[in-house]
């Protein structure tokens, strides 16, 4: 059967691809630039087709405690937000790291702080890579640059939150959320049935059966003594996700005498750039980070003896260039050029940041 | 006749027992809490309508906050006051399951108001069972939305005072004028006969979840010894005194 392609917003193809994900939950709560999500899920009543629950929440903080409701109980739930709301969600994230549980998150990011903006931005790049919430946790963290991505991504996200019992982000931006571009969705699959869940996930609370004590799901323990190996666990298994899930795209890298490292709607925006530059002869490649945690340091790393410089261009005043300084141990010039409050960079601005490299 | 440990612990003599789903974990309780007995009714109703393995509690912050460590059933402990949301989508995602909270009001009628309301307008099909001591017990003693007028607590050493603190907060008056709440009422564990009152309708509010008639109030009007700073003979005393002028016992909607 040939691929159905289809024309549609980053935010409609989440809402699509998370039906045919076998999503067995979605809850949210309206804030521009990213609506489109639970309105497309409100219009294609997926609760008539596969089951898949979708609730308006009273609030994004009533959301994200309901997808930790939904994780507890091993179900594939998500919720969607921008920038604000998502700041309302950080306490049902920590918890939901502190209880190991899964589950799927969208910011599509707006410019902030504070209400901010509707226009994009890419400005909680800090927010998701470093903590947002409480205490030492991860949170996964993938940045589709594309619909096709946005569509992607929803179950790379699910599979590997449940594959580390882990919450995970995807971090997009309004101008990814709001563009349209052809869209291959994927194949629908059903939804885990209660046998499944309850072979797969043997800690979900779906009632305690005969054969087994009850599953508590929690985040508290007041023995510090135990406290400290749950959190040596923790730290365990963030190192199992930085050495196997770390994801990227280089384009045009191989030969590069310079490199632009960006991610999301700047990397579409570099991509340009670099062509500009290829043809007004210099060599300029563009590394583009998919997973920002675990962030791709180590390949980063290789740049160092390879390239005369790098320019990190992000929709910021400088996050992500603090990691890639980092990942390069300062070995060589790291840039930032960046744009800020909603505005969006043209080809030429990182054109001649580029040059600036020089 | 002087009878010996052995001859009185005889199953012919045995009159009462602990319910099959409460555990032998010790309860970390006051001596004359309400929490234990609350909690022991909780077990009786779970495993009388057979519903162990088909029951998710969600537990709060608060005193209660290890519920889960002493009824044998699955739990998930929520984050503070957001037990109605985390309860709305375990039962949404799983409707033929009992999902019940267990909040005190800090929990329930300060930090989780809107997650309490949202949920009972809703009509979701759950339970949420609601510890009113008018007070914070696990933080030490402060005040609550529920702190009675001129009543000393932690942060109002002085009494509750209006200006400062607005008025106690029923909630339950409020809750019963939702179109989604079917049964909300008001009860207390200090007699047997309150005991045995507040068991029925606790049990009808389990049936009602399971018959999906809607959200379930029941307050339990509690004392905190430790909070309350007095023996539990006193407590009782002061809060039938005290407590149930302001928040009376009873009915406030069946339907």
């Amino acid at each position: 059967m040939a691929e159905e392609v289809k024309l549609m917003k980053g935010n409609e193809a989440i809402a699509h691809a998370a039906i045919r994900y076998g999503t067995d939950g979605y809850f949210g709560y309206p804030i521009t630039p990213q609506s489109e999500i639970m309105e497309t899920l409100m219009e294609e009543k997926p609760w008539e087709t596969t089951g898949m629950v979708v609730l308006q929440a009273e609030s994004e903080v009533a959301a994200i405690n309901m997808v930790y409701g939904g994780a507890a109980c091993g179900k594939r739930v998500m919720t969607s937000s921008s920038s604000p709301g998502v700041s309302l969600k950080q306490e049902g994230i920590s918890y939901m790291a502190g209880a190991e549980l899964p589950g799927l998150i969208v910011n599509v990011m707006r410019g902030g702080p504070g209400l901010g903006t509707i226009q994009p931005s890419q400005a909680d790049y800090f927010q998701t890579v470093k903590g947002g919430g409480h205490g030492d946790y991860r949170l996964i963290t993938l940045a589709p640059a594309s619909v096709q991505e946005m569509a992607d991504h929803v179950a790379l996200g699910f599979d590997l939150s449940f594959k580390y019992n882990n919450p995970a982000m995807i971090l997009t931006d309004g101008v990814i959320g709001q563009m349209m571009e052809k869209v291959v969705l994927p194949e629908f699959r059903p939804r885990k049935t209660e046998e499944e869940i309850r072979a797969e996930q043997p800690w979900a609370t779906l009632g305690k059966l005969k054969n087994r004590k009850p599953n508590i799901i929690t985040s508290l323990e007041l023995d510090s003594s135990i406290m400290e190996q749950n959190n040596i666990r923790f730290q365990t298994k963030y190192k199992t996700i930085e050495a196997n899930e770390v994801l990227y795209e280089e384009i045009q890298c191989e030969d590069a005498d310079y490199l632009i490292v960006a991610f999301g709607s700047a990397a579409r925006i570099s991509q340009k750039a670099i062509d500009i530059a290829r043809k007004e002869g210099i060599k300029a490649g563009l590394f583009r980070p998919i997973t920002l945690w675990p962030f791709p340091a180590k390949r980063l790393n290789e740049y160092k003896d390879k390239v005369k410089g790098i320019l990190t261009v992000e929709l910021n005043a400088g996050q992500m260039v603090e990691d890639v300084r980092l990942a390069v141990e300062c070995k060589i010039p790291v840039n930032h050029y960046g744009r800020l409050g909603g505005i969006v960079p043209a080809p030429r601005e990182v054109l001649n940041e580029l040059k600036e490299l020089k | 006749m002087i009878m010996e440990t052995a001859e009185i612990i005889k199953p012919e003599n045995l009159v009462y027992d602990k319910p099959r789903l409460l555990n032998d974990t010790p309860m970390h309780y006051c001596p004359g809490c309400s929490h234990g007995v609350v909690h022991k009714l909780v077990a009786e109703i779970i495993d009388e309508m057979e519903l162990e393995e088909k029951t998710i509690g969600i537990a709060p912050v608060g005193c209660a906050v290890f519920a889960y460590n002493y009824i044998d059933i699955d739990w998930i402990e929520a984050a503070h006051g957001r037990a109605p949301a985390v309860a709305s989508a375990v039962k949404r995602l799983n409707p033929d399951k009992m999902v019940f909270t267990y909040q005190g009001d800090g929990d329930l009628a300060a930090i989780g108001t809107a997650e309490t309301i949202h949920a009972c307008n809703r009509g979701e099909n759950i339970v949420i069972i609601f510890i009113n001591n008018a007070i914070y017990g696990m933080t030490g003693g402060q005040m609550a939305p529920t702190t009675l007028l001129a009543m000393p607590t932690a942060t109002s050493p002085n009494g509750r005072d209006v200006a400062l603190n607005g008025y106690p907060l029923k909630i339950c008056d409020l809750l019963a004028q939702l179109e989604g709440t079917c049964l909300v009422a008001r009860e207390s564990v200090h007699t047997a006969a309150a005991v045995k009152k507040a068991k029925k309708m606790l049990r009808k509010a389990f049936e009602n979840a399971m018959n999906e008639k809607g959200a379930s109030i029941v307050e339990i009007v509690s004392t905190c010894v430790s909070g309350w700073k007095m023996t539990p003979d006193q407590a009782n005393k002061w809060m039938v005194e005290n407590m149930f002028p302001m928040y009376p016992l009873g009915i406030l909607k069946d339907r």
